[in-house]
């Protein structure tokens, strides 16, 4: 059945405001004071039970926060945050450190269930089930999932780490990575972002509460995907997530993440970071289907999303790709980049982001070509509808060492309707003469005629729009995952529901 | 009871009377061809039967099997059985023609409460149907209409008609931008289609059409009205004296 049908009856009765994860869960949570000082980084750290060099991070980047200024460049617009009215953590109470499933809170275990997380190993295997071979590669071509899952700021279980284990891969919560491998985590944290890198990850360095840390050792191809799903649960809490992902020389990896929030009427405030780093040779792929609460039908509420995210090609022949799938938040600001360093790398973006309702998207990438023959991609498809306003916001830079660069950009925008506003503000610098970088942009209307024509096969309005769209759209989707395709696909049709009429 | 029931249509466009009191009869099994000068009417009657916004009528009614054409919205008009072929079809990028038709079967097969087609019983349907109309593979898994040349997209909205098999079909100058062969493969299609209970309205220009597909009833439309209706040698008479009668009749 075309996914597009499956989609329009799941959605069908769904309401912009009636946002299918707004349930809470009630379960006794351990909080840091509201507000920030420098008892909030003592209080999170001596939680953690971090070592001293841990804590020092922290206060630092602190320090510096309290020097720097919100950003205010971006198409957005928003009330004041007011930072010492939130929580900077949060955590489900419980007694010891869960050893095994059984004894994490049945409660989040249900909240996952909705969420459709599968949890348990064997939920988890997707397809047929089979083995992953001896030696650690990929057993036929059955696709697997390891989940890291964050309840609002600590990783409550983490699945399939024996067997990642046994290929060497290291999948842990980065606050286990800290007491586990301080030597990788000291080596590689803050080198892609530093520290004062902008106020939001700075902010982020000083209170980052838990995420996750992937370590591919050399010539390992990682024999699943790794994913983590984000929820943020508690009210009024921040979630400060730190991702730190390592590729290896020649191994690959592939990431997925995926965001669903509760409903709120409050706006909650997330600013997350996320690091790569490929080295010689390594391919890192990372995935995100951000679904967070969008605000209701009037524009109340909603998570206020501002991420850095990063990547570094620090080795020659290395390749990160990005692949977004934005239909969530009230605000979101995200520039998931590349740094080219290494000659002959190569980064991606391809990004769908879907605003409806009052959402407001500045997003985008930044490609630093600093290496010989680096070459980029981006793709970027924009879909307003509604009163919502969808900025794509790109850098593409050629440093004068980086001959042989290329960039080849693509910038699409569909409007729906006409009051939604969707705008390209595209910044190429080249420094070297022998760089090639191209850039298309369109900007189209959906076409009522091409609804009409739809409709006269018998589709319906909404069943049209979604057929429309998922049309746009498919030179990104082809780039996810398979069964994260069709996750996406559905996601798309809920987003736009009550935007057609 | 008729298939196909017009009473006093009148419609403008933009607050220009195009349809000025169009009466049609088409009974079930029948083929109606539609013939006329441009400017005379013929699209709009295509669209106003079909639904397209801003194609509604200001006097007169259109009953297709009984109900009230303009209490049913577009595509409950499609699953009651009502097709057009479109004069220009519309390309859908990024929609494989795969995907699209078997989405608007499946849609319009939920609407009437039956069952969806199976892939393997709907790729049988679809190469079988393909193959009589000349439509290969690698076309079908293009974005719809996407790159197709005219004659292809006109194959391509006969391909949509055999496989969603509707009661009435009305076909808007299928004939433009076809060369002869295609013509004929074209026609081939509707013919194949002809039965008891199927209606065709073919709306053309020109004469050609209907040595392949022989009309039981011809009208001319002059000015928004019906203004002459015969038999299929009409279209002939039509051929060898063009329209120019018919535009003063109407105009007195």
């Amino acid at each position: 059945m075309p996914a597009v049908q499956e989609t329009v009856d799941q959605v069908r009765g769904l309401d912009v405001d009636q946002y299918k994860y707004g349930f809470e869960t009630l379960i006794e949570s351990d909080k840091a004071p509201k507000g920030l000082s420098e008892d909030t980084m003592r209080f999170i750290s001596a939680k953690k039970n971090e070592p001293e060099w841990m804590l020092a991070w922290r206060l630092d980047a602190y320090k510096r926060w309290l020097t720097m200024r919100e950003p205010k460049w971006a198409k957005i617009e928003y009330g004041p945050i007011d930072y010492q009215d939130l929580y900077y953590y949060s955590a489900p109470k419980k007694k010891d450190g869960p050893k095994s499933l059984d004894e994490i809170d049945p409660q989040i275990l249900r909240t996952y269930e909705k969420l459709g997380i599968p949890l348990r190993e064997r939920e988890a295997l997707l397809g047929i089930q089979k083995p992953v071979n001896e030696d650690g590669t990929e057993g036929g071509s059955d696709r697997r999932v390891a989940v890291d899952a964050v309840f609002d700021s600590v990783s409550v279980a983490t699945t399939f780490k024996a067997e990642l284990a046994k290929a060497g891969v290291l999948f842990m919560p980065i606050s286990e990575a800290v007491h586990e491998h301080p030597d990788l985590v000291k080596k590689y944290l803050g080198s892609v972002v530093p520290v004062s890198d902008n106020f939001f990850a700075t902010l982020n360095s000083a209170v980052f509460s838990d995420g996750s840390f992937v370590y591919v050792p050399r010539g390992v191809r990682c024999p699943m995907e790794l994913s983590t799903y984000f929820r943020i649960n508690e009210k009024n809490t921040g979630q400060f997530e730190r991702t730190l992902i390592i590729a290896d020389e020649g191994s690959y990896v592939s990431y997925l993440e995926g965001c669903t929030a509760p409903m709120r009427d409050e706006n909650q405030l997330h600013a997350a970071v996320v690091e790569l780093v490929a080295l010689d040779n390594a391919e890192i792929k990372y995935s995100t289907i951000q679904n967070w609460y969008p605000g209701d039908a009037q524009g109340r509420g909603g998570i206020y999303n501002f991420v850095t995210k990063r990547g570094d090609c620090r080795g020659k022949n290395a390749k990160i790709s990005w692949t977004q799938v934005e239909t969530g938040s009230a605000i979101t600001w995200k520039y998931p980049s590349c740094i080219l360093r290494g000659d002959n790398s190569r980064g991606e973006f391809y990004s769908i982001a879907i605003s409806n309702g009052y959402q407001q998207v500045d997003s985008g990438t930044k490609m630093l070509h600093l290496g010989k023959n680096t070459t980029s991609r981006i793709i970027s498809k924009g879909i307003a509808a509604g009163h919502s306003n969808n900025t794509y916001r790109g850098l593409v830079t050629a440093h004068r060492r980086a001959s042989g660069a290329r960039n080849f950009t693509n910038c699409d925008s569909l409007l729906i309707g006409d009051k939604c506003g969707a705008h390209t503000v595209p910044y190429i610098e080249a420094k070297n003469s022998a760089t090639v970088f191209e850039h298309e942009a369109t900007t189209s209307k959906i076409s009522e005629d091409m609804l009409f024509y739809c409709r006269q096969r018998g589709l319906s309005a909404e069943e049209a729009t979604a057929l429309v769209v998922n049309g746009f759209v498919k030179d990104v989707l082809q780039q996810l995952p398979m069964e994260f395709a069709v996750e996406a696909q559905k996601l798309i049709s809920v987003s736009l529901e009550g935007s057609v009429g | 009871m008729p298939l196909l029931e017009i009473r006093n249509l009148h419609v403008e466009i933009d607050g220009k009377e195009i349809l000025k009191g169009l009466d049609l009869t088409v009974n079930a099994g029948d083929v109606h061809a539609i013939m006329g000068p441009n400017g005379s009417g013929k699209s709009t009657l295509a669209y106003v039967l079909a639904g397209k916004a801003g194609y509604e009528p200001t006097a007169g009614t259109v009953l297709f099997d009984g109900r009230n054409i303009f209490d049913m919205e577009p595509d409950e008009r499609a699953a009651a059985g009502l097709f057009l072929a479109f004069q220009y079809p519309l390309e859908i990028p990024g929609v494989a023609t795969m995907t699209f038709l078997r989405t608007a079967l499946n849609a319009q097969r939920k609407r009437r409460g039956e069952a969806e087609l199976s892939t393997p019983e709907f790729l049988k349907k679809v190469r079988e149907v393909a193959k009589k109309l000349g439509i290969e593979q690698d076309m079908l898994r293009r974005g719809v209409n996407v790159g197709f040349s005219g004659g292809e997209k006109k194959r391509n909205e006969i391909l949509q008609m055999a496989l969603l098999e509707p009661r009435l079909a009305v076909l808007d100058e299928t004939d433009s931008g076809l060369d002869i062969d295609a013509l004929k493969i074209a026609s081939e299609g509707v013919n194949r289609l002809r039965g008891p209970t199927r209606s065709f309205v073919v709306i053309t220009h020109y004469q050609r059409l209907l040595t392949y597909i022989v009309p039981d009833v011809v009208h001319v439309l002059s000015k928004g009205r019906i203004v002459r209706t015969g038999g299929k040698d009409l279209a002939l008479e039509l051929e060898a004296r063009g329209y120019a009668q018919y535009q003063e009749e109407a105009a007195a």
